[in-house]
């Protein structure tokens, strides 16, 4: 029983700590007087990294999770006979739930590990430790860019998967089904709020982006440099950042759509 | 003491330093002239490579000091600490290239870094730190491109990319084949000698590091065991030092790992 409790006790601690390092090299990363003739060329080639080289996953994503959503809407809607509203389930469906979460959880995973996985193997070649002793900071220059890379990435994707997710509804609905294009698009006219839905989407999905993001970054700046190490923080990141985006998104949800 | 901080680059004194609850130095002092070659010698696994991580100041000391150039460098501000480290560098064991880019642009990368030098006049300096380690021809090349010897000559020119006054060399040796480590050894040897920079060189590789070092220590049990000249130190009758530049299998090092009875443990199987 006293081991047991010991055992919490350690793992309590060892939880706060890692949350203070974390805490320590986003500090490290983002504090400090800008740079921008050095660091603008190193945000430009984490853009292409972490938001184009994702773009094809979420596109492909996307326009499935929409013809899938529609698909099951149809069949829904139409035993009420409520099929002219189905561009409003799509698009509302995708706007306010699918499209922040699953870009989330899709950044996490391509994105996400990529990043784990580079900074990992930076640390277990001695990449970062040599930067250090040029007298250059491996928080400002590999952290930084590569944080504020995902930062502005994830919502640009979020906005794409959604765009592309509502294209995969008119497809199935319109194209297939035969449901009016002037009934789809009007009923996503007259429901989508710009602030409640459109707006809420963006906050969710810079949430998102600061917490996969972090994640991914600090699990790879913290791994135990060997192979098995650079494994098990790669996993790590891929299991934490979902769980986070999960638990975030039913914070937010209650926050924002709760009268 | 003033005369003393003149004529040492480094100075350690009563250093201990743990990992965790485990000791890997206790009370340490070692000091490392300026302008010569000083070896830092022991088995593996010693901490040979900590002890330039904590003159580096990756590595905090748990107690004592560590004096660059008359600075503590622990208790240093960490701006203070990246100012100081534009005055000594490191070639790592493994030369940590950067891999995404050229040989070329990894020496490039702290002058692009800490001066602002006009691309032509950058260019030029590059290629001469290339040209003192003979790998001018390779400057397009990607580090995967490199042998293990190549590697390591492009970090050393990196290394002495900012002329600075420490380079600390880890295990520059290991795992090269003998035309590599006689040009490693020929590189380091003229560096010291018509750059007059000052040298640490972790090795375990006796021979080749004693055929340039100016001074040698051998460190084992968390301390200096022993230092000198190589010709004091090959006359110097420690069991642990003669057990290690000679290579013996066994002695006070034993070549078995502690362990319980042999008999005990065999008989436990049978049981």
């Amino acid at each position: 029983m006293l081991n047991l409790i010991a055992k919490l006790g350690q793992s309590t601690i060892n939880i706060i700590a890692m949350l203070g390092r974390s805490g320590l090299m986003l500090f490290g990363a983002l504090i400090g007087k800008p740079q921008f003739s050095k660091q603008f060329p190193l945000l430009v080639k984490q853009f292409y990294f972490v938001g184009v080289q994702s773009l094809s996953i979420i596109i492909v994503s996307g326009l499935f999770i929409g013809m899938v959503l529609a698909l099951q809407g149809y069949f829904i809607l139409t035993t009420f006979g409520a099929e002219a509203s189905l561009g409003m389930l799509v698009a509302l469906a995708l706007l306010r739930e699918l499209g922040p979460v699953v870009a989330g959880l899709l950044f996490a995973g391509r994105a996400g590990s990529a990043l784990t996985a580079e900074i990992g193997l930076m640390k277990a070649t001695e990449q970062l430790s040599s930067m250090e002793m040029m007298a250059i900071d491996p928080l400002r220059r590999i952290i930084a860019p590569r944080f504020w890379a995902g930062f502005f990435c994830m919502p640009f994707l979020t906005a794409i998967f959604v765009a592309v997710g509502i294209l995969g509804g008119v497809l199935v609905g319109v194209d297939w089904k035969g449901i009016d294009a002037g009934f789809f698009w009007s009923s996503i006219q007259s429901n989508v709020d710009w602030w409640h839905d459109l707006g809420n989407c963006f906050i969710k999905s810079f949430a998102f982006a600061i917490a996969s993001t972090w994640i991914a970054l600090f699990n790879g700046y913290d791994c135990v440099p060997t192979s098995e190490g650079i494994s098990r923080a790669t996993t790590n990141t891929v299991v934490y950042s979902s769980l986070v985006i999960l638990g975030l998104d039913f914070i937010l949800t209650a926050l924002m759509f709760s009268n | 003491m003033t005369d003393t901080l003149q004529q040492n680059l480094v100075e350690i004194h009563d250093m201990s330093f743990y990992r965790g609850t485990r000791p890997i130095y206790k009370n340490m002092n070692l000091t490392v002239p300026k302008g010569k070659v000083t070896a830092i010698m022991g088995p593996s696994g010693i901490g040979k490579t900590t002890l330039l991580r904590l003159i580096g100041g990756q590595l905090k000391p748990q107690a004592g000091q560590i004096l660059f150039d008359g600075e503590d460098v622990p208790s240093m501000t960490r701006s203070r600490l990246y100012e100081v480290r534009k005055r000594m560098s490191m070639l790592f064991q493994s030369g940590a290239l950067f891999t995404d880019l050229s040989v070329f642009d990894n020496v490039a990368y702290p002058l692009r870094e800490h001066l602002n030098l006009p691309e032509p006049v950058l260019h030029n300096l590059v290629l001469m730190k290339l040209q003192s380690v003979g790998l001018r021809g390779a400057a397009n090349m990607m580090p995967s491109e490199l042998s293990g010897g190549m590697a390591r000559r492009a970090a050393l020119a990196r290394a002495i990319a900012l002329d600075p006054d420490l380079i600390m060399f880890d295990e520059p040796f290991a795992g090269q084949d003998p035309i590599s480590m006689g040009v490693i050894v020929k590189l380091i040897a003229e560096l010291n000698q018509s750059l007059g920079l000052t040298c640490i060189v972790v090795s375990h590789d006796v021979n080749e590091v004693l055929s340039i070092a100016d001074y040698a220590y051998i460190v084992a049990e968390q301390h200096i065991i022993a230092g000198g000249t190589s010709q004091e130190l090959r006359h110097n009758d420690d069991l642990r030092v003669k057990q290690f530049l000679d290579g013996l299998a066994d002695g006070p090092v034993p070549f078995h790992y502690p362990a319980v009875d042999y008999k005990l443990d065999l008989s436990r199987g049978v049981n």
